[in-house]
């Protein structure tokens, strides 16, 4: 996307979209390839919202340290995500409750909902992106 | 003895269910990369892990713990965390590695 | 390809980026003007130190409309707009400015 495509004020009166996180960071390529989708596709103006369930919710684990593991830490990027307009985060109560944890372990303000808001919000999307 | 390997995580593939039934007392087991979550405290599986201590020897990577927000306080009493040089060591100390793929 | 600062050899891609952030301090980016025949100002560092902090917070280089909202919040609206960045860096705000902060290439940017 060129830099000249900019427009301020542009209005959102894009499609629905539904990004949806299953895996761990680190392990695999899907969650810091789906952060980086996320991020290209802001710049569209759309209507983004993200889900995170089974090991997608410790995407958000706070206090991830790569030193020792020499991978970059892509967590403190989540936080950045308010300022590309995507504001809607939703993590899966049951997955969380799984792992034992917590939105007091996470690192961005999340909304908690269950496997049929979950299913609700899939059905309401006009596009899923699946990682 | 045998030291068992596992890199995915318990959540998503039965790799570590696998492992553990087939872990013979007196034998290890080491996690890492997404492995490293069947390590911890309050999930799901966690009895699976703090029944088998004492008879197996179960270890985390540190390293890939650290990464995924963990630390030695939220790992199941018991589990040993290892290095790098300590997961050579494991290697080198035990006749056959299994990794659970 | 690789440029001189300090007398020592620092390597870039080929788009002029730092192969390695850690290799970053404040002469390369004076280098790097340099190459494309510009001169750094107190305006141009106030940017280009925005970035560094930026990017030491949120591990990204941020999009163009995102930094031009930051830039606006930290340092004032007359200076949050499109004109004045391109004036500074009329290679493009995110790109041309990210690149004599040392930071990777904006994701996003083609």
């Amino acid at each position: 996307m060129s830099e000249e495509d900019y427009e301020e004020d542009g209005e959102m009166n894009g499609k629905k979209f539904l990004y949806v996180n299953r895996r761990g960071p680190y392990g695999t390529v899907y969650a810091l390839e789906s952060l980086e989708v996320v991020l290209i596709g802001a710049a569209f103006e759309q209507d983004v919202s993200l889900a995170f369930m089974d090991d997608g919710v410790y995407q958000l684990k706070k206090g991830q340290n790569t030193d020792g593991m020499g991978m970059k830490n892509f967590s403190p990027t989540y936080r950045a995500l308010e300022m590309y307009d995507v504001e809607k985060l939703f993590v899966s109560k049951e997955s969380m409750d799984e792992r034992g944890l917590t939105t007091e372990d996470l690192i961005v303000d999340v909304e908690v909902i269950d496997n049929a808001a979950m299913a609700d919000l899939m059905e309401d999307a006009e596009v899923v992106l699946s990682f | 003895m045998l030291l068992h390997t596992v890199n995915k995580s318990p959540f998503e593939r039965n790799s570590f269910a696998q492992c553990m039934g087939h872990a013979k007392k007196g034998s290890s087991v080491l996690l890492i990369e997404d492995g490293v979550f069947a390590a911890l405290k309050g999930a799901a599986n966690e009895s699976v892990v703090s029944n088998a201590i004492g008879d197996i020897g179960v270890y985390v990577l540190g390293p890939d713990l650290n990464a995924r927000g963990m630390t030695d306080e939220d790992v199941i009493d018991g589990v040993k965390i290892v290095d790098y040089t300590g997961f050579v060591e494991l290697a080198a100390e035990h006749d056959v590695v299994q990794s659970w793929l | 390809m690789p440029i001189e600062v300090n007398g020592k050899s620092i390597e870039t891609d080929e788009e002029g980026y730092l192969a390695d952030l850690n290799q970053w301090e404040p002469e390369v980016a004076t280098v790097m003007a340099a190459i494309d025949d510009a001169e750094l100002t107190e305006t141009h560092w106030e940017v280009i130190n925005f970035l560094r902090e930026y990017y030491e917070e949120y591990q990204i280089a941020p999009a163009v409309r995102v930094l031009t909202k930051a830039i606006g919040k930290k340092l004032g609206k007359d200076k949050g707009n499109s004109k004045y960045l391109y004036e500074l860096f009329p290679y493009g705000p995110a790109k041309q400015a990210c690149k004599y902060a040392g930071l990777p290439k904006p994701t996003g940017c083609v």
